[in-house]
């Protein structure tokens, strides 16, 4: 049969952001996909040269919009492990309620620009006025709403004070009753099971070998969450990964949907448990040495390796985002799917390029 | 502080692709491939997982120095690879899925080769003072020179 090179992307009404695919077709058949990355890459990694381990706080913080935190998060657990930092417990919860927030706020704009992607356009709104409680919450305890900048080397830039702690509890139970009227539809509605079941299935071995992080793994059947390492304050909480097995777009969406009620179940957990103390400690010297710092973004595993040699300008600094990790898993499921399914099986991936080009 | 056990086992680069392998048989999963500029030689760094157990096989090239792919075990490494070799400037033979420096579209070729990374100096070691006797600097720290009769 004639064979045809359709390209898909870089710019495509479900791309927010630009990726771009060979779709080689055999009528409407896909029989490979070969990714182009880097329109945008930023080379963020070198700018180690140019900013000390402290200041680089805020370009790990500008990878990405959605999980700036998880980013600055992760740099800063790597440079405090490298300089033996013993950052407060109070710290370290907050660190976990911002880190929850910021999962539960990219899962529901994932499901807003999921309805979007088939066409829900209501649904999309829905989604994005339950996303808005996140940020105002994020306003009103960082006094910003996408880069946050509130985590330094050595713990917090701010506190919470107990009466916040308790109203961010009650907004979240709110929201929590919202998303279950909107996660009814995802869950329930006919024309979205129709577009996402069986789409895209990706099994539990293949999910493993081509290492899958994230959502991707967690609806193929893989427990794998980096948060029962216990990082932050994750130890003193019940963590459990949220697993489906049918490893199709629909479990994928389903995975995000339960993982929403698991973070809000979280933040609760740490709300109760968080423990009176400062926020900080100073941090003197410079970082010799290196670590592999492992930190669950909602997009999934993400690595943050800092190698330092005693001078305040670390030697590397390198990201290996989610997305980069589970675009060969992406190739697969695209192999053998219909070419009206291509957008479906792009965005339960739930790609960030702006991870991906850091 | 929690802090994860990392293992890292530094390798020779003849030995890489047999212990890739064998880490493919005990059922480890790739995690990444980092690689780090030194002064006039670069780092690699395969990290590898299984049941949250991080473990990494290192070894060290000087430039220009051939790297076997290890694509044949561990299909997914031909994104790692292809980034090495496009900013690294390194070259990897075999690579399942080879762009040939076109991954990245870049303006500067090859950005974190050791021509263009500025690798920072470690710290000097202060050199030693002169040693004083502490007590006769001492009665003179209340402000005022010392004076000479």
């Amino acid at each position: 049969m004639h064979k045809n090179i359709i390209p898909f992307g870089p710019q495509h009404p479900v791309l927010p952001e630009p990726i771009h695919f060979d779709l080689v077709t055999e009528d409407e058949k896909i029989i490979d996909a070969i990714p182009s990355i880097s329109y945008v890459h930023r080379g963020l990694e070198r700018l180690v040269e140019k900013r000390d381990y402290i200041d680089f706080v805020h370009i790990a913080d500008r990878i990405c919009g959605l999980c700036s935190f998880m980013h600055s998060l992760g740099y800063c657990q790597a440079v405090e492990q490298v300089m033996a930092v013993e950052v407060p417990e109070r710290a370290l919860y907050l660190r976990t309620i911002w880190a929850e927030l910021s999962r539960i706020h990219s899962h529901i704009f994932w499901l807003g620009v999921a309805a979007d992607a088939f066409g829900f356009e209501s649904l999309f709104m829905q989604c994005l006025r339950l996303r808005e409680s996140v940020l105002n919450i994020f306003e009103e305890t960082t006094g910003a709403r996408v880069i946050l900048a509130v985590c330094k080397v050595g713990g917090v830039r701010r506190d919470i004070d107990a009466d916040t702690l308790k109203g961010i509890v009650n907004r979240m139970t709110a929201t929590r009753s919202m998303l279950e009227e909107v996660s009814n539809v995802f869950i329930s509605d006919y024309s979205i099971q129709h577009r996402l079941s069986g789409v895209g299935v990706l099994s539990r071995e293949d999910a493993y070998t081509l290492g899958c992080v994230g959502p991707m793994a967690r609806a193929s059947g893989l427990h794998l969450d980096m948060r029962t390492l216990g990082y932050a304050a994750y130890k003193y909480l019940d963590v459990e990964p949220v697993v489906e097995s049918a490893g199709d777009c629909y479990a994928r969406c389903l995975v995000r949907i339960r993982e929403n009620y698991h973070s809000i179940d979280l933040i609760r957990q740490a709300v109760e448990k968080i423990p009176e103390g400062p926020v900080e400690v100073k941090v003197k010297g410079a970082p010799n040495g290196e670590y592999f710092s492992r930190v669950e973004q909602p997009r999934g595993e993400v690595i943050h390796y800092v190698k330092g040699n005693g001078s305040r300008f670390l030697q590397r600094f390198r990201v290996r985002v989610p997305t980069f990790s589970n675009i060969p898993s992406m190739i697969k499921m695209l192999k053998g799917s219909e070419l009206a399914d291509v957008p479906n099986i792009i965005l339960t991936l739930d790609p960030c390029i702006s991870c991906t080009e850091r | 502080m929690m802090s994860e056990p990392q293992e890292i086992i530094p390798i020779e680069k003849n030995e890489l692709v047999g212990m890739v392998a064998e880490l493919f048989a005990e059922g480890y999963r790739l995690v990444q491939i980092c690689c780090t500029t030194l002064q006039s030689s670069y780092e690699l760094n395969y990290s590898f997982d299984k049941g949250y157990r991080f473990k990494n096989l290192r070894i060290t090239v000087s430039p220009d120095e051939e790297i076997p792919s290890i694509t044949a075990v561990y299909h997914n490494a031909f994104l790692y690879e292809n980034e090495i070799h496009d900013l690294f400037g390194l070259p990897v033979k075999n690579i399942a899925i080879d762009y040939h420096g076109t991954l990245f579209r870049i303006a500067i070729s090859k950005p974190f080769s050791i021509e263009n990374v500025k690798v920072p100096e470690p710290p000097r070691p202060k050199p030693e003072e002169p040693k004083q006797d502490t007590e006769a600097v001492a009665e003179h720290t209340d402000g005022h020179e010392p004076q000479t009769a």
